[in-house]
């Protein structure tokens, strides 16, 4: 069987190094082949970008060699694809290169998307790539005080990041003697600071021991830079002296391109993780519709089911597993304490008091990674 | 022409039902109905509120086994 790969994010890493283990025999035989096609040959650890923007990793950190996280029997190719043909099981890529398969995952992630928001671009200060992560690290930096605004546009990458930014950033100003001189004030599109209502009823009273300000309700409509005023589809005005942003995100160009979902975001089913209408096609982490968080758990979790599911398709021709849902996330309470939030289709997080404990663990995780990644963790 | 899409937010605690309508409206047309399914009985006061909110107009909402329909069409 031609399994082939798209993209070497997490989701795609995990899931090629977990099938490479499950079908050592089948790779040695021929009875099996795996192929990688990638956009690069660095492999990022993004959820480091938050530490990042605020001087706590630096970017040498956030990357490794692709190919040094492969396990051996993987055709690893950095050759992105160019063009889907389905009806055909093959791809073309930038290369001019034509990949046939026989089961095909599409793993190639998703882009934040700042420019959907008028203003956005030339005004805010975010952290979803290295260079605007330590773009907003040096404005933090020269930032002497006044009010700073965190928006928030749907859909984003990570959940849990603007809160995340948002008690760092607290932390951050503490530890340089400002806290006095800048007013925090958070945004969240819906009626609590948190799509989570257990981790809304949490952070909610954080902040409100640490002064953070926060308005619901709140969708950014267009960011005035020359006044500095924020306004939203709500009707809402701020002020701001210093404007950060969780921007919306999109799936990649290409998924768009060709025409496999609008905004670059795949139809898929919520728990064969197959594209709809088609049996040999999956898809994993953020390029799915799936109405789960589109974070790099999901696509450990999502790439777990599926490496089972394809191996026991070369092994006995059918699936064997259904995602269910599964998503977990840590969420750093500010420089030093961190808490988790675990979930799935049918049960909600219950989160439970930031401790140290939990940060360390994260610190830890942050090194762990790259034997995630490996897919020995 | 108008359409009438289903924003399936089944199931979803994050980013949830509200979230997905959101995303749904930005790609929509003026005048498209939407209606979005949810297993979180929070949605039925939540979806009105915001759509009332933002000046979409607020259509209906029923139950049926546990899953709550809301439906509103995209105003402006």
């Amino acid at each position: 069987m031609r399994i082939l790969i798209v993209g070497g994010g997490m989701g795609g890493t995990i899931l090629a190094n977990n099938l490479a283990r499950r079908l050592t025999s089948e790779l040695k035989s021929g009875k099996a082949r795996i192929t990688m096609l990638s956009a690069s040959d660095k492999h990022m650890y993004q959820p480091g970008l938050l530490y990042l923007a605020v001087g706590r990793m630096t970017p040498d950190e956030l990357y490794r060699d692709q190919a040094s996280l492969l396990e051996p029997g993987i055709k690893f190719h950095v050759d992105p694809v160019e063009e889907f043909m389905l009806d055909n099981n093959s791809v073309k890529t930038k290369s001019g290169k034509t990949h046939e398969y026989d089961v095909m995952v599409i793993a190639t992630g998703s882009r934040m998307f700042p420019e959907g928001v008028p203003g956005m671009v030339e005004n805010a200060e975010t952290f979803y790539t290295e260079e605007t992560a330590l773009k907003m690290f040096k404005r933090l930096q020269s930032f002497e005080g006044g009010k700073v605004v965190i928006t928030v546009g749907v859909p984003h990458k990570c959940p849990m990041a603007p809160l995340e930014i948002t008690f760092m950033l607290h932390d951050y100003f503490k530890d340089r003697g400002m806290a006095d001189k800048v007013q925090l004030h958070y945004t969240y599109p819906i009626g609590r600071v948190h799509s989570l209502e257990n981790v809304a009823k949490w952070a909610a009273p954080e902040m409100d021991k640490l002064g953070i300000k926060y308005d619901t309700f709140f969708n950014i409509k267009e960011v005035d830079g020359a006044n500095k005023i924020l306004r939203s589809e709500e009707g809402v005005e701020l002020k701001y002296d210093l404007l950060i942003t969780i921007p919306s995100h999109k799936g990649m160009e290409i998924v768009e391109k060709n025409g496999l979902g609008q905004n670059g975001w795949i139809p898929t089913h919520r728990t064969k993780l197959n594209m709809e209408g088609r049996e040999n096609v999956f898809i994993c982490g953020d390029t799915t519709n799936i109405p789960i968080s589109k974070a790099g758990s999901t696509a450990h979790f999502e790439a777990d089911v599926l490496g089972e599911n394809i191996a026991a398709m070369v092994k006995i021709g059918t699936a064997v597993r259904e995602y269910d849902g599964k998503v977990f996330c840590f969420v750093e309470a500010g420089k030093d304490r961190a808490t988790y939030a675990m979930f799935d289709y049918q049960n909600p997080p219950d989160p439970k008091a930031p401790t140290k404990a939990v940060h360390w663990f994260k610190m830890a995780y942050n090194k762990l990674y790259w034997i995630s990644a490996r897919g020995l963790l | 022409m108008a359409e009438k899409k289903i924003v399936d937010g089944r199931g979803s605690f994050c980013p949830g039902p509200l979230m997905e309508l959101i995303v749904a409206l930005k790609e929509s047309q003026v005048g498209d109905e939407l209606e979005v399914l949810s297993t979180d009985k929070g949605s039925a006061n939540d979806i009105p509120e915001w759509v009332k909110k933002v000046g979409h107009e607020y259509i209906a909402t029923t139950e049926s086994e546990g899953v709550w329909h809301i439906t509103i069409r995209k105003a402006k």
